[in-house]
């Protein structure tokens, strides 16, 4: 088909139309020419033969009457062997084969490497009768089981009529050979292309999920659990250590593969992603987190456009790798700046406003974004599962604005990070009676706790967090009556409060043994502190409470700082027995 | 640029108070024009329809003023010659002395790639403990002032230019009193610093909308040393509360429909574009930004600190104490995020624990003050902490302090021992036993 033809009408700013000469589809991807530089563009609007196209660079030197050429085809991405430990724009460029220190305009480079040669071992055989997105063969990508699989985009059913055997091939050669019922062959390959705005659905069925994803942060897996294929969201004003929690996330969690879109947030964040993580390890597999992780680079500098693709093409990788089976975290900062994007060019249409300015759809486009992740079973009965959690920047800390809202609606996880709590240097600052997880209400989880984490794990949970409900509340009443005016127990139950907070909730994200903690762990810690939750002391006046709980807090942190059942830990254990024996009734 | 042929328009169609629009052929986006004398830029194409920005201003404009276009963008000419030079908002000198002769290159160029960036790791100290302490600053960092119109954040800031062990310094000044633009001049004239320092101002004498040209003409500069030369750089950008606001009046007359406080919904990218400037070079050079954004009456939640905050890497409170009669660093509201890339690293080790312990305790005295408001008893910890807060304000917080780290830390642990026992600081046991100096 030939390639439909235009002419750059008019500009404003990265909004260009365009007079189209022949059909032209809505999302399609055009390149305007300029001098020699190609400038990639998304149909956005078709009005008669003019063309909306957002472009996803600098327009400057842009005018009219500019050749454009249209591609026939939405904004895609190249899928397969090769897309770990590898750094992307937005729209899947590979920025460490860029040239030059600075960012070269119209400069587009391969994700993949068409050279490299891969250890193919064949899964399928001759005469087998495959689908889309069943295992061909496997190949190794860092220790990972990559799997080439049939393309998403063939329908039907096809009949496998030759499997290239084991040996050395390129992405490009052919692997196998596909026969539809036609009679009619298909050459495929180790890539494939999928237009990331379309949900890869090559799976048989999506389960609520039930197992739990570790991330060894206590805040989340104790009080707010993820689980495999949830979705959640982390709200908070600048400064509360969004960005801390989600590195904290990408290097703890109990993944297969990790992808973070940073999209529209500081290149120094990405550049500490890709400084440390090579040198860190992986401390279930032993290997460098780097083999694991795929960044999605689109920093707030870089152009507007693409920021919205980024969230995007991170989200089809991420499906790409779960029809692998894998267990997929995808972690997104900032969603709000995908939502600012969109206003951006709302507003340059001139559409009419929602709230704050941003498009009507914003809460449908979140919506369907979400929708995307979960835990799927495949073809062949397993599992995969793309695990999403986002941030959101409110504007003024205020989670009454529409990307807040609209994100509340579709994530099951709240983790809410307060101001106070960051300003006391209480990190992570989630506050937790303010977050939630519903999976905690979900049969399937709770049946799955009993079962590996303990029998009373969910009532020991809520137990906590009745304290800490009961906590706050008498911490109230002492700030109205006074120290004096309260009751000796309104005191004990405060500082009960404030172990399970300094104990379980707090977490020093920089330390190397408490900045992630096992479930098993977890699960013994929370035992010993709810031990002295339970307990009666006994006290003469409130002045010796403080002082007493806070040599209790000393020992505990001492025992988080050590490593679990060693014999630092096992010494402060004993220290705070002492401590608890002094007094306890 | 082929001046010889160059077609001059006369026929204007639509004016307003900052744009105005005519017919014209062949003419790039971004490109700059002259009409009638002044210098404008190419902000909208519709069709034949082009809309400048006139950056002075459209008054007294006729409909047929003469408009040239000179088929480029913006450009600074770069080179030695910028050293000890005062320019205004379009780079030329304001300071009587010649034109530079330099390459030309256009302002606003594009962004560093984010995987040849190198992660910051230098620490620039200022000798205040407030910064240094608390909230270390980094090369490559870019870090605002968030302060109140009445407090003194030049000078604070100033100070801090002339401490920081630097190549160069670039001083953006976007709306600047006159009498401002004099201070910085004869402070560093004084200092015998100038031939260290290019200056850019806009004076509130200018017209606004031309302030929108001074950060990238700073950072073109800041550009050409931190790179060409491998110089280590820090640009002050002040204030850029009023470069926002500027921002504010071009979207407004080009009919763009307001979000949050009048702002222009693009107002996170346009500042971005300006702090993502900042960066650590490969090579050695480095570009650190120490801007200043004024609030009214305290308010973060407003659009322009408030997106400044989730762009910038931490920011600097300054605040009054009124116990000890001295401006602070606030420690509850500044944050550094750069700072866990030095601390403990390229300052001693036990410098984040001692960090986070007096932050803690300075925390549980303003507990103790709301306690003593209220008319409540104190518990002796309470009058401990209150004592304690007093020192660390007065002799690490207070702006007027000029030490290094090193005493920083000590100082600290001084104020440690004199009110509180070991099990209150809650710092791991090796680092009080290796730095605390606590009778046993």
């Amino acid at each position: 088909m030939a390639k439909t033809q235009g002419k750059v009408h008019s500009i404003i700013s990265n909004l260009v139309l365009v007079k189209v000469e022949g059909p032209v589809s809505q999302n399609e991807i055009c390149f305007i020419e300029e001098n020699g530089e190609r400038l990639m563009a998304e149909v956005i609007k078709v009005v008669g033969d003019l063309a909306y196209v957002q472009v996803f660079e600098s327009t400057r030197g842009l005018k009219p009457g500019m050749p454009v050429e249209f591609e026939n085809h939405m904004l895609e991405v190249s899928l397969g062997p090769g897309l770990l430990s590898k750094n992307f724009d937005g729209l899947q460029n590979d920025l460490d084969k860029m040239t030059g220190v600075f960012l070269k305009r119209g400069e587009y480079t391969n994700p993949l490497e068409e050279d490299k040669k891969w250890s193919f071992t064949p899964l399928a055989k001759t005469g087998d009768k495959v689908k889309a997105a069943d295992w061909l063969g496997n190949v190794k990508e860092n220790w990972l089981d990559h799997k080439i699989m049939v393309p998403f985009k063939l329908e039907g059913e096809y009949t496998v009529v030759s499997v290239a055997p084991e040996g050395e091939y390129t992405i490009l050669d052919t692997i196998a050979v596909l026969k539809d019922k036609a009679g009619k062959e298909y050459n495929v390959t180790m890539v494939q292309k999928w237009p990331v705005k379309v949900a890869v659905r090559n799976y048989v069925d999506k389960p609520r999920p039930f197992r739990q994803m570790e991330t060894g942060v206590r805040v989340i897996d104790t009080m707010n659990p993820m689980l495999e294929g949830g979705t959640g969201f982390i709200p908070g004003p600048f400064g509360t250590g969004k960005t801390v929690l989600q590195h904290a996330l990408a290097r703890f969690a109990d993944a297969d593969v990790i992808i973070m879109a940073a999209c529209g947030e500081r290149a120094n964040e990405v550049v500490e992603i890709f400084t440390e993580f090579p040198e860190l390890q992986d401390p279930r597999s032993g290997r460098s987190l780097y083999e694991r992780t795929t960044i999605i680079a689109n920093t707030s500098n870089m152009p507007v456009a693409a920021r919205e693709a980024s969230v995007y093409t991170a989200m089809t990788i991420g499906e790409y790798y779960r029809a692998m089976g894998m267990k997929v975290l995808l972690l997104a900062d900032s969603t709000s700046r995908w939502a600012q994007a969109l206003r951006e060019m709302s507003n340059r249409m001139e559409e009419l406003p929602g709230q704050d300015a941003f498009p009507m759809d914003l809460s449908a486009i979140i919506s369907n974004f979400y929708s995307r992740a979960g835990m799927v079973f495949l073809n062949n009965g397993k599992t995969g599962s793309v695990t999403f959690i986002g941030t959101v920047s409110p504007a003024g800390g205020n989670l009454k604005e529409p990307v807040t809202e609209s994100t509340k609606k579709v994530a099951r996880c709240f983790y809410a990070l307060s101001q106070a709590r960051a300003d006391s240097k209480r990190y992570p600052a989630i506050d937790t009676l303010e977050s939630y997880s519903k999976y905690l209400e979900y049969p399937e989880f709770i049946e799955y706790a009993e079962k590996n984490i303990s029998g009373s794990w969910i009532d020991d949970v809520n137990e906590a967090r009745n304290m800490l409900v009961r906590g706050r509340e008498t911490a109230e009443q002492i700030d109205i009556l006074g120290d004096d005016g309260v009751p000796l127990d309104y005191h004990v139950i405060f500082w009960k409060s404030e172990l399970i907070d300094f104990v379980i909730l707090q977490q020093d994200a920089f330390d190397n043994i408490d900045g992630s903690t096992s479930m098993d762990r977890q699960q013994y810690m929370l035992n010993k502190v709810l031990e002295i939750v339970r307990a009666d002391f006994e006290f003469d006046s409130f002045e010796e409470i403080n002082p007493y709980f806070k040599r209790i807090i000393n020992g505990f942190k001492q025992m988080n700082y050590s490593e679990y059942q060693s014999e630092n830990f096992r010494k402060f254990e004993a220290e705070v027995q002492e401590i608890v024996n002094e007094r306890k009734r | 640029m082929n001046t010889a042929f160059q077609k001059v328009y006369t026929k204007i169609t639509q004016i307003t108070k900052a744009t105005c629009s005519l017919n014209a052929q062949g003419v790039g986006n971004d490109e700059l024009a002259i009409v009638n004398g002044r210098l404008a830029q190419v902000v909208k194409i519709w069709g034949d329809t082009i809309t400048l920005q006139v950056f002075s201003g459209t008054e007294g404009i006729p409909t047929n003023a003469e408009v040239t276009f000179l088929g480029k963008a913006p450009t600074l000419k770069v080179g030695e010659d910028l050293c000890g030079r005062f320019f205004n908002a379009f780079g030329d000198p304001i300071d009587g002395g010649p034109a530079v002769d330099g390459e030309e290159r256009e302002i606003g160029g594009p962004s560093v790639n984010p995987v040849r960036r190198k992660q910051p790791s230098e620490l620039i100290a200022t000798g205040i403990a407030g910064i240094d302490l608390n909230n270390t600053l980094v090369s490559g960092q870019k870090i605002p002032f968030f302060a109140d119109p009445d407090q003194p954040y030049n000078q604070v800031m100033a100070n801090v230019a002339l401490r920081a062990q630097t190549d160069r310094i670039i001083l953006g000044g976007m709306g600047l009193t006159n009498d401002d633009y004099l201070y910085f001049k004869n402070l560093f004239d004084n200092a015998g610093v100038l031939d260290r320092i290019v200056s850019f101002v806009n004076t509130t004498e200018a017209p606004p909308v031309e302030r929108l040209l001074v950060p990238d003409m700073a950072l073109t500069a800041a550009e050409y040393f931190a790179v060409d030369r491998n110089e280590k750089v820090l640009v002050l950008l002040t204030d850029m509360t009023l470069y926002a606001d500027a921002l504010s009046i071009v979207s407004n007359r080009m009919d763009q429909i307001p979000s949050k406080d009048s702002m222009p919904g693009s107002l996170y990218s346009d500042l971005a574009k300006i702090y993502e400037k900042a960066v650590q070079f490969p090579a050695g050079g480095s570009i650190t930004i120490i801007a200043v954004t004024t609030l009214s009456g305290g308010d973060i939640t407003h659009a322009i600190p408030d997106n400044t905050g989730y762009i910038t890497e931490g920011q600097l409170f300054l605040r009054k104490d009124t116990e000890i009669g001295k401006v602070i660093v606030d420690p509850f509201r500044s944050l550094s995020r750069l700072k866990q890339l030095v601390i403990g690293k390229k300052t001693r080790k036990d410098h984040p624990q001692v960090m986070n312990a007096a932050i803690r305790l300075y925390a549980d005295a303003a507990n103790a003050r709301t306690k003593l408001e209220n008319g409540f008893d104190l518990t002796d910890y309470d009058r401990r902490t209150l004592d304690f807060a007093r020192d660390y304000s007065n002799e690490l917080l207070a702006i007027d302090v000029n030490i290094d780290i090193t005493q920083m830390l000590d100082t600290a642990w001084a104020l440690f021992r004199k009110y509180f026992n070991r099990s209150e600081l809650g710092i791991k046991k090796e680092i009080v036993d290796e730095f605390g100096n606590f009778p046993d």
